[in-house]
């Protein structure tokens, strides 16, 4: 079997510590090697999941929790978000997303829905499970030819 | 590393700017709103956004400016976003959220 590393975070399903989530995967795939690019998606795809998981499946139980996990391979990265409350409509919830079409008027755009889309966009494979609760499983490959383990990441945005 | 919101207002004679400081996010995402909806609620009012030290938006980020684009059409104000920063910037071009949304661009911050 291939060989991994395996961290498993459980955390309250509150607003407040998505950005907790976002700082453990900041330091998790700058260990790895991703590019400060990569680790900003990652950032955005992981805080999307744990949002949804917060605001969707939670909103009749506030002592809910969220497990995050997240598999380090040679060659990727895999995280899973899963909560284990209701379930919503996945079939819904994918046709509400996607981007903003020039044709549809501002007064019916939607404030939300661009959650699943981001994942989408900045994630290599997305599969959601919407059998018990709602797991998404998102993986970010690392591009091996870029840098060593240990160099250090130069922002290219500054 | 700063995980909150800061909003600070600054009145000029045309405009308000909010300048913002932090991360928007499912937790700071209502700081912002609770700050800009008022203020596009004035008819003829023009709304900056200087976002120069906002270092990461989500799509929560992006639900707000809707939102608050949706009341300033409504009002007959406007918004206006500044400073962005690429990373940020580049969320509102994924989503074509930039074709609607003033975005001025010719100032890029980062820090």
């Amino acid at each position: 079997m291939e060989r991994f590393d395996f961290i498993e975070m459980k955390l309250p399903a509150k607003p407040e510590f998505v950005g907790v989530v976002r700082l453990s995967i900041s330091g998790i795939a700058n260990r790895m090697g991703f590019s400060y690019e990569e680790i900003e998606d990652l950032k955005v795809a992981i805080s999307e999941a744990m949002t949804n998981a917060t605001t969707h499946a939670y909103q009749a139980n506030e002592d809910g929790e969220v497990t995050v996990g997240f598999g380090i391979y040679q060659d990727r990265l895999e995280i899973m978000v899963a909560d284990h409350g209701g379930s919503f409509d996945l079939t819904e919830i994918k046709q509400a997303t996607g981007p903003y079409q020039q044709t549809e008027p501002i007064e019916s755009l939607r404030e939300g829905g661009f959650g699943l889309f981001l994942i989408d966009a900045l994630m290599d494979k997305v599969e959601i499970k919407n059998d018990y609760g709602v797991i998404v499983l998102m993986t970010k490959k690392l591009s091996l030819n870029e840098v060593d383990l240990d160099d250090d990441q130069i922002p290219t945005t500054q | 590393m700063n995980i909150n919101l800061n909003v600070e207002v600054v009145e000029q004679d045309q405009s308000t700017t909010l300048v913002l400081t932090g991360e928007i996010d499912a937790y700071t995402a209502p700081i912002l709103k609770e700050s800009l909806l008022p203020l596009t609620k004035t008819a003829n009012a023009e709304v900056i956004v200087d976002l120069e030290q906002v270092n990461y938006m989500d799509s929560t980020g992006l639900g707000v400016f809707i939102s608050a684009l949706k009341s300033a059409k409504e009002h007959d104000s406007k918004l206006k976003l500044i400073q962005l920063q690429e990373r940020v910037h580049r969320l509102f071009k994924i989503t074509s959220l930039d074709s609607i949304i003033d975005i001025d661009t010719t100032v890029r911050g980062g820090n």
